[in-house]
């Protein structure tokens, strides 16, 4: 097994509402390895974002990390004071968004954005970052690039847009790449050549990704592994080919069900029944139990921790995981 | 932009147009003349006073129809003067209205622009400073601080500070005026001083809220996940957005210079245009009121130009054909 570049466990991010502190994330667990990709994926509102977020220690207010660790390349970053974090943040671990229409300052060029992603991270006189930045753009496919970098965000499409967030991010090799929906916004053309160019710069640059989506679609084409979350927790974790295979969690095969693809033709679209409930309502054991056809009194009462199912992989639902599968 | 300027230029003059027939119907179709005329003699006055009031005024024409001579009308003649700046004397004391102006804009924007640019440096400062530490003690701190200053009157602070700042402990001149700029110093600071003392805590309260809206914004997360530090996201990304909402809110007081602080002007003895003002409702003197109303409502329209036009320029999105 190859070394985690980042290594997060117990990762706890609260939010507190009236009296309640609601753990948005609670207790996730992940790694990421060089040059391979993990997805995180789950339904609208189920803490991807957050958990990203909190890697980069940026959880908005009234917000906090409230508990576990983040190890970046066998360093401890949760407690990291800000001034060091700073350093990190675009430097050793980058970020890139859902919608590159607001992502970019709307009132300053492209390039000059790109520039002080270069200049923040390293001592580089302007000039000189100016030659990278547009370096930068050829590389991630920007046609043009001299004259692209002087326009303004509303300038570009989407997809240069995206290739602008790109260029950004990877403009100081980060060791870790977090890409938050980078291609939901982009239309099916673009999404491919978009991911293919992410998948080409972990090939040169050996950078770990954390691929949040809820597309299974991408996660077949760009994952090595995935994890599957539900309500703040992830409910399962496996490799990218056993998971799109065989889920195991109640929730992952009722997600891989919902998908197009595995509707076979003319066969009625599976629906998960029921609704994502909102933090406030989840309930103390399992949260998925109140939409799981196979729930049981106990699960209802106990938090079931991710049980090894197999070698590298985590389910946590002791009825799967206990035995034939139902 | 240029087809876009003439067409707000065009705009302008109609809106131009429009307060001088509103300015028209308020003091010769409303106020007569003759009720002008009554007012400046009272009511006692014999009716031949009046008549040889009414025709030294150069108020004795038609009103707007003449068929013997068309152009000889109180309408053609209030607009021909007041779009030539020729404003003719006072209703009160014969003097030259042109001059007189002349005269108070010194005076008022010796008040007015620095009160005006302190208070905005200070309120845009201050907002910036509780909007980056939003939520803290620094933020309560300045919000107590602002709502303090804003709960009281500005009557408060006038004779509260002429008498602790003038009377007692004799720092400023209670009130009075000077040319000469050592002295003018002295004189202005107070009202200055005063003046934004009052204003800062709405000001404050108004760009706090503007800072902190932009702040949430997705461009702000991608500045900070590149590793920016507060203060280089609030004064490299956040400002220059804000920049737009503050150009507009700004510029249109920049007119209200120009015709001082009734208030301030008064209350400190100021000969601004602010004082002239008062002592043109006092004296009945409708000549310099008309004028006065006149280049408020011209200064203005040309600030809600400018606005526009500088709107274009912080703006990139907004291009106009
Ligand atoms: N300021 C806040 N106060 C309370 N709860 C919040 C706040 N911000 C976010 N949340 C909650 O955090 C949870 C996780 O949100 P997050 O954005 O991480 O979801 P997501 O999985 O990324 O969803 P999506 O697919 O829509 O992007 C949501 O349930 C949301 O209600
Ligand atoms: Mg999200």
């Amino acid at each position: 097994m190859s070394t985690a570049v980042l290594e997060v466990s117990e990762l706890t991010v609260r939010f507190p509402v009236g009296a309640a502190r609601l753990p948005v994330v609670d207790g996730v667990a992940l790694r990421l390895e060089r040059g391979k990709t993990l997805a995180l994926v789950g339904e609208s509102g189920c803490g991807k974002s957050m958990t990203a977020l909190a890697l980069m220690r940026l959880v908005p207010k009234p917000g906090r990390i409230e508990a576990g660790s983040i190890q970046l390349e066998g360093e401890e970053i949760r407690e990291l004071p800000v001034a060091a974090m700073r350093k990190i943040r675009g430097g050793r671990i980058a970020m890139i968004f859902q919608e590159p229409m607001t992502s970019l300052n709307p009132v300053r060029r492209v390039g000059v954005q790109v520039v002080e992603a270069i200049r923040l991270h390293e001592k580089i006189s302007r000039p000189d970052a100016r030659r990278r930045a547009i370096e930068l753009f050829e590389r991630v496919g920007i046609a043009d690039a001299p004259t692209r970098f002087e326009t303004y965000p509303h300038q570009l499409s989407g997809g240069l847009r995206q290739r602008v967030m790109i260029a950004m991010a990877i403009a100081t090799h980060p060791a870790v790449l977090l890409a938050d929906e980078p291609t939901t916004a982009l239309d099916v053309t673009i999404q491919a050549q978009i991911l293919e160019l992410l998948r080409e710069l972990q090939r040169s640059e050996g950078t770990a990704i954390l691929l949040i989506t809820h597309d299974l679609g991408v996660v077949a084409e760009s994952a090595d592994r995935v994890a599957v979350m539900y309500a703040g927790r992830v409910v399962e974790e496996a490799s990218c080919r056993e998971l799109l295979r065989a889920p195991r969690h109640p929730y992952s095969r009722a997600l891989l069900a919902a998908m197009p693809a595995a509707a076979r033709p003319g066969a009625r679209l599976a629906e998960i029944p029921g609704t994502v409930p909102p933090p406030a309502q989840w309930e103390q054991g399992c949260r998925f139990a109140p939409r799981c056809e196979f729930a049981v009194e106990n699960c209802r009462q106990t938090v079931p921790p991710l049980l090894a199912f197999g070698a590298g992989r985590g389910v946590a639902c002791p009825i799967v995981a206990a035995g034939p599968c139902p | 932009m240029i087809a876009f300027i003439l067409r707000r230029l065009a705009f302008g003059a109609a809106t131009v147009g429009g307060v001088l027939t509103f300015l028209f119907m308020l003091f010769f179709l409303y106020a007569t003349p003759e009720d002008m005329a009554r007012r400046a003699l009272g009511d006692k006055a014999p009716p031949q006073a009046i008549s040889t009031w009414i025709a030294n005024h150069g108020y004795d024409r038609p009103l707007a129809w003449n068929p013997d001579a068309p152009a000889d009308t109180l309408l053609v003649e209030h607009f021909r003067r007041s779009l030539s700046f020729d404003f003719g004397r006072s209703d009160a004391d014969g003097m030259p209205i042109y001059q007189r102006i002349r005269e108070g804009v010194g005076p008022s924007l010796a008040l007015t622009l620095p009160l005006f640019v302190l208070g905005l440096l200070f309120s845009v400062a201050l907002g910036l400073v509780v909007a980056t530490f939003r939520d803290s003690y620094i933020d309560r701190a300045g919000l107590v601080l602002c709502v303090l200053t804003m709960s009281l009157s500005i009557l408060l602070y006038i004779i509260g500070g002429q008498w602790l700042l003038g009377t007692v402990l004799r720092w400023f001149p209670v009130s009075g005026f000077d040319t000469d700029p050592a002295m003018l110093l002295r004189f202005v600071a107070l009202p200055v001083l005063v003046g934004v003392f009052v204003s800062f805590g709405e000001q404050t309260r108004f760009y706090r809220t503007l800072f902190v809206e932009e702040t949430s914004r997705d461009y702000v997360r991608t500045a900070r996940a590149k590793g920016c530090g507060d203060g280089r996201v609030m004064w490299r990304h956040v400002l220059p957005n804000a920049l737009i909402p503050i150009v507009t809110h700004v510029v249109v007081a920049i007119p209200l210079l120009f015709t001082g602080s009734i208030l301030l002007e008064s209350f400190f003895g100021i000969p601004g245009l602010g004082s002239m003002t008062v002592e043109a409702i006092h004296g009945n003197d409708f000549a310099t009121l008309r004028a006065m109303v006149f280049l408020g409502s011209l200064l203005f329209i040309a600030a809600q130009i400018a606005t526009d036009v500088l709107y274009t320029l912080l703006d990139p999105r907004i291009r106009l054909g």
